[in-house]
C-alpha cells in the first residue's frame, strides 16, 4: 500500500482524473476502493456508512461511500459528478466519479471535461456495452488521450486470462478506429480490492501496474506556451469611478504568451493595437503573460472592442474569422437540433447568434457507422455538421489549435451541444434579412420629393458619449423640421445588451425594417443607436436597401464605423449638426438652398 | 505553473464570468478564511477594485472580533458592505441559544431564511455608509441575481457535487438531479428571469489550499483559527455552535504544517460545527433549503 507522504501545493502537481463506465459495471466501487485502500477516508467514515447499510438492511459496497446524496442512494446511481480528492507522495489528484446512465450524459461530459486522464471501467461479464463505446467517443472528443481500460469482476470470471483478452480485444479495435490508442488494460475486481491499489495473485499472467500505478504514471499536460497566443477577451475594465484610468483588456489566456511592446490584433473585428503593460495588483509588472493565467493588460493606444474578440499576436499563425463552418458536435439537449432556429454559439468568450445549416453525417456511436441524410441531430447523437453564424466569429480548427476550436450551442437558457471546429467554409446566407416584404402604392418617390421638397433618409448617429450621440439627433431633427423637412426622431433604439445577443439581433432587424419604412415614405428619419459596431452597420445598412443609410459616427472610435461622416469630438452641437446637414445635401437628400 | 497558480487562475476567471454575464452580482462573506480568500481573488480579478457589493449575514450570535475585522476592513479596502439579519426570529427569541428550537432550526432561521431574503432585497438591508464609517439601512432593495460564494468541494459530500455556475429557481430549489452541464470553460450563464445563481469559484481549492495560498499571499485571517492554551478553530461559525479543535498551530505556517502531517487528514473539518451532526445529513437538508 501506498504511504501519504507530505507534499506541498507550490511544489506539488495536481491531476484531474475522471472515471467513467456505464452503469452497474462498477465505477462507483473502483473509487470507493481507491480512496479507501490509500487512506484518504476521513475518520469513521467506513463505519458510517457500514452502518447505515446495516440499517437499511443492505449488504455494504464501497460504491456508497460516495453516494453522499440521500437521493442517489435511493436511486443506487450516480447521478452527477462528485468530485474525490486525494493525494499519494508523488502528487494531488480530484477524481471525477461520471455517471454512467445514458440519461446523465451531459453530467459525465462535464466531469470528462475537466481531466485529463480517464479511467473507463468496463464489466468483464457483461463485456462492451453501447455505453462504453458511446463514452469512448466522448472522451477521444474532449481531447482525453489517456485512458486506462479497467476490466473489472475478474473474481467472477475466476481471473480468466482469456475472458480478458476478449474485452481488450474488442474494445481496443473500436477506440483505434477513434484513433485513441489506449495507455493499458488492466483486470481488476474493484469489490475485492484486486489491483487497484493492491496487487493479486490471483491474475499472475498480468504484468502491468495497478490502477493505482497507472494514476501515478498519467502525465499531467502542460499548458501550451509555444503554440500561438490566444486570448479570449472576457472584459475591458475601466475602474475612472475609483479614480482608475486605466483601461485593461481581461481574459484567460488560452496558448501562447505575450510581452509589452508585442503588437496584437483584435479579432474579428481586425483592430490592431501595442501591449503597454500586464497589470497585476501588486508588485512590479510582469515581463510576459502565459497560457493558463488569468490576465489583463494595457494597450499603446485606446482600442473600442467589446468582449467577445479574440486577442492574437500580429506575428503569429491568425485563427479563422467566418460566418460558416463545419464541426464535430455532440447533442445533449432534450429537444433536437434542427436547422431554421436560432441557437448562441459560444466559442471563445463570444456569443453570436448561429443556426444548423446542414449535417453532414450522424454517428452511431455504438458501431461507428456513418449515417447520412439526417436533417437533424438527435440528443446524444454525435454528428458532422455545418452551422452558419449571423455575424463573423473567430476561431481555430481542431488540427491547428484545439483550444480554441472548441465550442458549445445554447438553446434556450441551457447549453446543449459541445463541439469542435473542423474548417472554415464560404459564407452563404443567415444575414439579417427584413422579415417582412410590403407592397408599395402608385405613389413613387420622385412624386414624393418633389411634394416634399427632399428626399427621405434614414440618419443613424453613432458612437460614444451616448449623451453627443442622442443630444446631436435630437437637435438634427428639430434643425431639419425648422428648415421645412418632414424629420422625425426616433429614440426608443436601445439595441440591447452585448450579452443578450439574439435580442440584439431582433431589434437591429426591427430598426432596420423602420429605416426602411421611413425612407420610403420620404421622410427623414434621424435615430440615435449608440454602440453599433462596423459589422452592425453594414447590417443595417443591408436591411434599409434599396435606401441608403447616413450613418454619423461620433467620438474617437469613429473611424472604425466606417460612418459616411465621422465627428471625432461634438466641441460645438449647432457645428456638428451643421456637418450633417452638408452631409444630406452632398447626399442629395436636402436641396442646395435649403442651408 | 503550480496547483495554486492554476487554482487562482481559474477562480478569477470565474468570478470575471459571474461579473459579465450575471447582472446584479453580489459576494457572500463571511469573514471565514475561505471567504476572505475569495475577497482577495476578487481583488486580483479587478486590480484593487471590488466592483460588487460584499453581503454578510449577521445572526447576531457571530464571534465579536469577526464583526469588527468585517466593519474595519470594508472601510480600509472601500468596498460596499451589505449586512442581512433574520430581525423577526431574533426578536421573538427563535433561536438554539435561547432554547427555543434546535441547532437546525435555528441555522435555517438566522443563515438560510435570512440569506435568501437579504438577497431578493425583501428584508431590509445595512450599508456600509463610507463617509460616516458606520452601517445604515439600505433604500436599495434590488434583487441580487448572482451571489458568490466560497463553498469547497472538499469540504463535505453534497458540496462536491456542486457546479461553478449552479442555478436555484423561483422557488430557491437547487434540482441536485438535474444540473446543466458544464464544460471546458463554458458556464452557464443564461437563466431564466426569476433565476438565480450560485458562482463557486473555490469549488476546487482544498483546506490545505486554502492556508498555502493565505501564506503565499500573506492575506490576513482572523485570530481564532489560530491556537491558545491548546485549541483553535478549524471552522467558523456562530460562537454558541462553533467548537475549537485539540491543535497547536498558532501560526498560518504550523496550520499548513498540521495539516500537511496528516494529523487531521481523518477528521471532518466542519466536525467542530454542531448542526451538521443532527439529523444524519444536517448540511444536505440545509443546502437543499438554500443554505450555503
Amino acid at each position: 500500500m501506498e504511504t501519504i507522504l507530505n507534499t506541498t501545493a507550490e511544489d506539488a502537481e495536481r491531476l484531474d482524473i475522471v472515471v467513467v463506465g456505464h452503469v452497474d459495471h462498477g465505477k462507483s466501487t473502483v473509487i470507493g476502493r481507491l480512496m479507501a485502500d490509500t487512506g484518504s477516508l476521513p475518520d469513521g467514515k467506513l463505519d458510517q456508512v457500514r452502518a447505515m447499510c446495516a440499517a437499511n438492511a443492505r449488504p455494504f459496497e464501497y460504491a456508497f461511500l460516495l453516494d453522499a446524496l440521500k437521493n442517489e442512494q435511493e436511486q443506487g446511481i450516480t447521478i452527477d459528478t462528485a468530485r474525490c480528492f486525494f493525494k499519494t507522495s508523488r502528487r494531488h489528484y480530484i477524481l471525477h466519479d461520471a455517471p454512467g446512465h445514458v440519461e446523465f450524459l451531459k453530467n459525465m461530459i462535464t466531469g470528462a471535461s475537466r481531466a485529463q486522464a480517464a479511467l473507463l471501467v468496463i464489466d468483464a461479464q457483461e463485456g462492451v456495452a453501447e455505453n462504453s463505446k458511446r463514452h469512448g467517443y466522448i472522451l477521444s472528443m474532449l481531447g482525453i488521450r489517456q485512458i486506462a481500460v479497467l476490466v473489472n469482476k475478474m473474481d467472477l470470471l475466476e481471473w480468466d486470462e482469456r475472458a480478458f483478452r476478449a474485452v481488450a480485444d474488442e474494445y481496443g479495435e473500436f477506440l483505434g478506429r477513434l484513433g485513441v490508442r489506449p495507455t493499458r488494460f488492466i483486470p481488476v475486481s474493484a469489490r475485492e480490492g484486486a489491483n487497484i491499489v493492491d496487487r493479486t495473485d490471483q491474475a499472475p499472467w498480468y504484468d502491468g501496474p495497478t490502477v493505482l500505478g497507472q494514476v501515478e504514471e498519467f502525465e499531467r499536460l502542460e499548458d501550451d506556451l509555444d503554440r500561438p497566443f490566444r486570448m479570449p477577451l472576457q472584459d475591458v475594465y475601466k475602474f475612472t469611478a475609483s479614480s482608475d484610468d486605466r483601461r485593461i483588456y481581461v481574459g484567460t489566456i488560452e496558448t501562447g504568451r505575450v510581452s509589452p511592446g508585442d503588437d496584437v490584433v483584435f479579432l474579428p473585428s481586425g483592430k490592431t493595437s501595442t501591449v503597454k503593460s500586464i497589470e497585476v495588483l501588486s508588485g512590479p509588472s510582469p515581463s510576459e503573460a502565459y497560457a493558463g493565467q488569468a490576465s489583463g493588460f494595457t494597450l499603446d493606444t485606446q482600442v473600442y472592442v467589446k468582449p467577445g474578440e479574440f486577442i492574437v499576436r500580429a506575428d503569429q499563425d491568425r485563427p479563422h474569422v467566418a460566418t460558416r463552418f463545419r464541426a464535430n458536435v455532440f447533442w445533449m439537449g432534450t429537444a433536437p437540433l434542427v436547422s431554421g432556429r436560432r441557437y448562441l454559439l459560444r466559442i471563445g468568450s463570444s456569443k453570436v447568434p448561429v443556426e444548423l445549416d446542414e449535417v453532414l453525417s450522424v454517428l452511431d456511436a455504438s458501431d461507428l457507422r456513418s449515417v447520412e441524410g439526417a436533417s437533424q441531430v438527435e440528443r446524444h447523437d454525435v454528428a458532422e455538421a455545418v452551422f452558419v453564424t449571423t455575424r463573423p466569429v473567430a476561431f481555430d480548427t481542431a488540427d491547428a489549435l484545439e483550444p480554441t476550436a472548441r465550442f458549445v450551442i445554447v438553446n434556450g437558457y441551457d447549453i446543449a451541444g459541445c463541439g469542435i471546429a473542423l474548417e472554415a467554409l464560404e459564407a452563404r446566407g443567415a444575414n439579417l434579412t427584413r422579415q417582412r416584404r410590403y407592397a408599395t402604392g402608385s405613389v413613387d418617390s420622385a412624386e414624393r420629393s418633389r411634394r416634399y421638397g427632399h428626399a427621405g433618409r434614414a440618419v443613424v448617429v453613432v458612437g460614444e458619449p451616448v449623451e453627443d450621440v442622442t443630444q446631436i439627433a435630437a437637435r438634427l431633427e428639430r434643425r431639419l423640421f425648422d428648415l421645412g423637412a418632414h424629420s422625425y426622431f426616433l429614440g426608443a433604439t436601445d439595441v440591447g445588451e452585448e450579452r443578450q445577443v439574439l435580442d440584439r439581433d431582433a431589434r437591429l432587424s426591427n430598426l432596420g425594417e423602420i429605416a426602411w419604412g421611413m425612407a420610403d415614405a420620404g421622410v427623414v428619419l434621424v435615430t440615435p443607436v449608440g454602440d453599433l459596431d462596423r459589422f452592425e452597420i453594414g447590417q443595417m445598412r443591408s436591411l434599409a436597401a434599396p435606401h441608403q443609410l447616413l450613418v454619423v459616427g461620433i467620438g474617437r472610435g469613429a473611424p472604425d464605423l466606417d460612418a459616411d461622416l465621422e465627428i471625432a469630438s461634438v466641441t460645438d452641437p449647432d457645428e456638428a449638426v451643421q456637418a450633417v446637414l452638408r452631409a444630406l445635401t452632398a447626399a442629395g437628400v436636402l436641396p442646395e438652398y435649403e442651408i | 505553473m503550480n496547483q495554486l497558480d492554476a487554482l487562482e487562475a481559474k477562480s478569477i476567471h470565474i468570478v470575471r464570468e459571474a461579473y459579465r454575464s450575471l447582472g446584479n452580482v453580489c459576494m457572500l462573506w463571511s469573514i471565514g478564511k475561505d471567504s476572505t480568500v475569495l475577497l482577495h481573488l476578487a481583488r486580483k480579478a479587478f486590480f484593487g477594485h471590488v466592483p460588487f457589493p460584499l453581503v454578510h449575514v449577521d445572526t447576531a450570535y457571530e464571534i465579536p472580533e469577526l464583526m469588527k475585522d468585517r466593519d474595519r476592513l470594508s472601510l480600509e479596502l472601500g468596498f460596499n458592505l451589505i449586512v442581512g439579519q433574520n430581525r423577526a426570529a431574533l426578536e421573538a427569541c427563535e433561536t438554539f441559544p435561547e432554547g427555543r428550537v434546535d441547532r437546525l432550526t435555528c441555522c435555517r432561521k438566522l443563515r438560510t431564511e435570512a440569506l435568501r431574503h437579504t438577497l431578493s432585497g425583501e428584508w431590509p438591508r445595512l450599508r456600509m455608509d463610507h463617509v460616516r464609517g458606520e452601517l445604515v439601512e439600505d433604500t436599495d432593495s434590488e434583487p441580487f441575481t448572482g451571489v458568490i460564494v466560497g463553498v469547497r468541494a472538499d469540504e463535505e459530500g453534497s458540496r462536491s457535487k456542486e457546479r461553478y455556475f449552479s442555478p436555484r429557481d423561483v422557488d430557491n430549489d437547487w434540482d441536485v438531479d438535474d444540473q446543466p452541464p458544464e464544460l471546458w470553460r463554458y458556464f452557464k450563464t443564461d437563466f431564466e428571469p426569476g433565476t438565480h445563481v450560485r458562482v463557486h469559484p473555490l469549488l476546487d481549492w482544498t483546506e490545505l489550499n486554502i492556508w498555502e495560498y493565505i501564506e503565499r499571499e500573506s492575506i490576513p485571517v482572523v485570530s481564532q483559527y489560530f491556537a491558545t492554551d491548546g485549541r483553535r478553530c478549524r471552522s467558523l461559525g456562530c460562537e454558541p455552535c462553533t467548537e475549537a479543535i485539540d491543535s497547536d498551530a498558532g501560526t498560518v505556517a504550523e496550520i499548513i504544517e498540521e495539516l500537511r502531517s496528516g494529523s487531521l487528514s481523518r477528521i471532518a473539518e466542519r466536525s467542530g460545527r454542531a448542526q451538521d451532526a443532527e439529523d444524519g445529513g444536517g448540511l444536505e437538508t440545509l443546502r437543499r433549503d438554500g443554505y450555503m
